[in-house]
C-alpha cells in the first residue's frame, strides 16, 4: 500500500483512461495499443518491460481484459490509483449502456427497434467469430490447443456440462502431456 | 418477455453471486458465453432472443462487451439495482484478483507448469467463445445480405484488422437500413 498519492497523478490517470473508455468498441483490445503509448511514452509511468508484464498478467487473470488498466493504476498510484483507473475505463460507457437499456425497456415493438435488433445481429455474430479466430491464432500450444478448443466447442454445443469442468479438463490434459514429455 | 414456465426473478444476492462467479472463473475471454449459459440455457431467466439483442447492442456500443452485457442483463432482471449489481459483480472481484496476481506473479512465474496449465485453460475457454459465435450465427436472418454482412464483418476484423469502430459503424448502418427497408417479417 502506498501513502497518499498525488491528486495530480490521480487526475492524469482519469484524463488518460476516461477518453479511452469511449473508443473500446468490440472489447478492450482495440484500446491496448493506445494505452501502451500513453503509459510508457507520453507519461512514462512504466517502462515498456513493466507494461508487457502487466499485459501478460491481465491475459492470465480472470475477468475482462481491460482490468489491465486497474493493474496499471495500482502500480502507478496504489489503491486510489487502481480505483480511479477502474472507474475511468469502465464508468463512462456504463452510463451509456444503462441509458440505452432504459430507453429500450420502455416501448415494445417499434419498427426502428426491431430493425436495429435484426440489423445488428449479423454484425455481432461476425465480431464474435472474429474474436474467436484471433484468440485461436494467439493461443500457444499449436494443434493440441486448437483440437482442445474445437472439442470443447462441440461439448458445449451438444451438452449442458459446466464449462468449469471443461476448463479443468483442459488444464489436466496439458499438464498431463507436459509430464509425459518430460518423463 | 413472459413465458408461462419462466421462474421468478432472481434476488439481488443471487444475481451478484452469479456475476461474481462468472467473472472469477472465466479465463481467456469468452465471458459472454458463460452469461448465455447461465442466464438463458440453465436458469431460463431470459429468452435467447432477448439475450442476443442485448449482446448485439453491447457490442455495438463502446465499452467492454461483458460489462455492458452484465449491466444490460442486470437492468432487464432487476432494474437499476440489477444494473449496479451487474457492474460491481463483473468488475470488482476480478479487479481485486488482478492486483493480487500482479503482486504475487514474480513468485508464480518461476514454475514453467504455470504457463502450461494456463494454456490448457485458455484453449478450453476458446470453445466458449466459438460456441457462442455459432449460436449467434444461427440467429442471423437467413438472407444473402445479412449473411454477407456477417462474413464481411468477420473478414474485416479478423483478417484485415480494420479499426473496429469504423467496421461496426459501416456494417451496422448497412445492416440496420436493410432490416428497416425489408420490414419485420
Amino acid at each position: 500500500m502506498s501513502e497518499h498519492p498525488h491528486t495530480g497523478l490521480l487526475l492524469s490517470l482519469l484524463a488518460v483512461f476516461a477518453p479511452l473508455s469511449l473508443v473500446t468498441i468490440g472489447g478492450g483490445q482495440s484500446a491496448i495499443a493506445d494505452i501502451n503509448r500513453q503509459v510508457v511514452d507520453v507519461h512514462q509511468w512504466m517502462s515498456q518491460a513493466q507494461f508487457v508484464d502487466a499485459f501478460a498478467i491481465s491475459r492470465m487473470a480472470p475477468g475482462p481484459g481491460s482490468l489491465l488498466v486497474t493493474l496499471i493504476g495500482w502500480q502507478v498510484a496504489g489503491f486510489w490509483g487502481a480505483v480511479v483507473a477502474t472507474l475511468a475505463i469502465f464508468g463512462p460507457t456504463t452510463f451509456l449502456i444503462y441509458a440505452v437499456a432504459h430507453v429500450w425497456a420502455r416501448d415494445g415493438g417499434a419498427h426502428w427497434k426491431r430493425s436495429l435488433e435484426r440489423g445488428l445481429r449479423p454484425v455481432a455474430a461476425g465480431m464474435i467469430l472474429a474474436a474467436t479466430y484471433v484468440l485461436l491464432q494467439a493461443i500457444d500450444g499449436g494443434w493440441l490447443a486448437r483440437a482442445m478448443a474445437f472439442a470443447s466447442t462441440a461439448v458445449l454445443l451438444f451438452t449442458k456440462v459446466n464449462p468449469l469442468l471443461l476448463i479443468g479438463a483442459g488444464v489436466a490434459v496439458f499438464v498431463g502431456l507436459h509430464a509425459i514429455s518430460l518423463a | 418477455m413472459s413465458k408461462p414456465e419462466t421462474p421468478p426473478t432472481p434476488s439481488c444476492s443471487q444475481l451478484f453471486w452469479i456475476f461474481t462467479r462468472i467473472a472469477l472463473t472465466s479465463f481467456g475471454g469468452g465471458l459472454s458465453g458463460w452469461l448465455l449459459r447461465e442466464f438463458v440455457q440453465n436458469r431460463k431467466w431470459m429468452t435467447q432472443e432477448e439475450f442476443l439483442n442485448g449482446l448485439s447492442i453491447s457490442q455495438a456500443l463502446p465499452g467492454v462487451n461483458v460489462k455492458n452485457m452484465a449491466v444490460w442483463i442486470g437492468y432487464r432482471l432487476l432494474g437499476w439495482r440489477g444494473a449496479i449489481i451487474g457492474f460491481v459483480g463483473i468488475i470488482v472481484p476480478p479487479a481485486v484478483v488482478i492486483v493480487l496476481l500482479g503482486t504475487a506473479f514474480s513468485s508464480l512465474s518461476r514454475y514453467p507448469l504455470t504457463h502450461v496449465a494456463l494454456t490448457g485453460a485458455a484453449a478450453a475457454a476458446v470453445g466458449l467463445s466459438l460456441s457462442m459465435g455459432i449460436t449467434a450465427a444461427r440467429a442471423v436472418p437467413r438472407n444473402a445480405i445479412s449473411i454477407t454482412i456477417m462474413a464481411g464483418t468477420f473478414v474485416a476484423v479478423a483478417i484485415l484488422h480494420w479499426p473496429l469502430f469504423w467496421v461496426v459503424l459501416a456494417a451496422g448502418c448497412v445492416s440496420v437500413s436493410h432490416a428497416y427497408v425489408r420490414g419485420n417479417r
